[in-house]
Formats: C-alpha cells, structure tokens, sequence
C-alpha cells in the first residue's frame, strides 16, 4: 500500500510517503489508523486525535469503514484550509 | 476549466479570455481570495511574513473538476474557471480565483459562491503560516463547513 501523509500530519509523522504491507488482519480505514498508531510514539501522537484526521481512499474521501487493500493510494492528512 | 499553479495570474486578463467571443454571455462573476496576516489568538497583524500552500497533486485536480462540474449541473454557465496557487505566498498575494459566465447575473453570482465554498472545505490544500515564532499550520473553521451546508438539500 502507498501512504501518503500531508500537512502537520506529515511534519508529525517525519515522512510524506511510505509503502507498506498490511497486516492480514486490517481491511478497513478504522483498522489501518489503529495499526498505523500502534507503529511507534511519531504515528501514536500523530493520530491521537481522529476528530482531526482525514482520509482519502485512491483520491477520494471515504469514512472508517471504508475496506483498503494493498494495491490502495491512502492519503492521511488534517481538514483542509485552502481558497 | 482547472489550473493549480505556482505562478501568479492576472485577473483581468483572465475574467476578459473567459468571456471572449460568446455573446450569450450576458456577465461575469469572480472571486479572487488574497493571503491574509490573521496575527494569532489575541494577536494583532504584521505576525505572519508568509505562508505555504501544500496541496495533494492528482486529487487537488480531481476534486476541483468535480466541484467544477457540479457547479454546472446546477446552474447554466457559458464558462467557469478556478485557478489555485500553491508554494511560498506573502500577505497581499493573490491565492484563488474563482470565475463564472452566464447569460444571467443570479446563475453567474451563485454559481461562483458555490465554488468558492465548496471549494474550502474539499479541496485538498494546506496553509501553513510563518510567524516569529515558527511555522504554524492554519486550523481549519467551522464557518467553512457551514458555508457549505448553505448549497446542501
């Protein structure tokens, strides 16, 4: 999977792109946030705040229960504050 | 038509090309958003030197042609253009403008408050402001989110 993080998210997180396989066990965007957390202090403080975060599915928005799959662009990023 | 850029643009030029030729069109409507010097919570201005637009190429592009096309759908528009800035800006700089052509005011006017409202709360784009004390990444409103409500149902 290609992840994509923008904004502070990505100041947070260190990196603005990462490939990564998941685990059997996340299949959908509730599941990717939570294992993404478990990933180290960064990803944990990063994410700690839901109410805050965003995610696009292939370049859409799409809620938690959202199924992903490796072959997936998943982009996690703060709500948005352009014009 | 959709254009995310680095660049500056001249809005006059734009609004005149939009217009050129189709005399259907009866008025043109814009809306061109400049950086702002906010300052912060109980701050004054002359805080911000500068800010950063980041965006998310591919579906920045993507969700403006939506946003766009539905515009369409709803009113009878001749022309309608967005271009969005991206990179380093300083307060004065011109960020986005949002055009509309109709052969009526009221489809060209809506149309564009549309755009330019659903165009904050969707479009992928990130402001982040140097201040004296660092970088600062600008809180998205609720305000915005209510604008959009507006065109809903």
């Amino acid at each position: 999977m290609k992840l994509l993080y923008f904004a502070w998210l990505r100041s947070r997180i260190g990196h603005a792109e990462e490939q990564t396989t998941l685990p059997e066990h996340v299949r959908d965007v509730g599941g990717l946030l939570e294992w993404l957390r478990g990933r180290g202090p960064a990803y944990a403080e990063a994410l700690r705040d839901l109410s805050v975060v965003r995610v696009a599915v292939n370049q859409d928005y799409v809620g938690s229960g959202h199924p992903i799959s490796d072959r997936d662009e998943v982009a996690i990023f703060p709500p948005v504050t352009g014009g | 038509m959709i254009r995310v850029q680095r660049e500056d643009f001249d809005t006059g030029a734009e609004l005149d090309r939009l217009a050129a030729g189709d005399h259907s069109v009866g008025g043109v409507a814009s809306f061109v958003g400049l950086v702002r010097d906010m300052g912060g919570p109980g701050n004054s201005t002359g805080q911000v030197s500068a800010l950063t637009l980041e965006h998310y190429p591919g579906m920045t592009e993507r969700k403006l042609a939506e946003i766009e096309a539905e515009a369409n759908r709803r009113w009878p528009l001749a022309a309608s253009l967005i271009i969005h800035r991206y990179g380093r800006l300083e307060p004065g700089d011109r960020i986005v403008l949002v055009a509309t052509a109709s052969p009526h005011r009221e489809a060209a006017l809506a149309a564009c408050h549309f755009l330019i409202d659903w165009l904050k709360t969707d479009a992928p784009f990130w402001k982040s402001e140097e201040t004296p004390k660092g970088e600062r990444w600008v809180a998205a409103h609720a305000d915005d989110d209510a604008a959009k409500r507006r065109w809903q149902g």
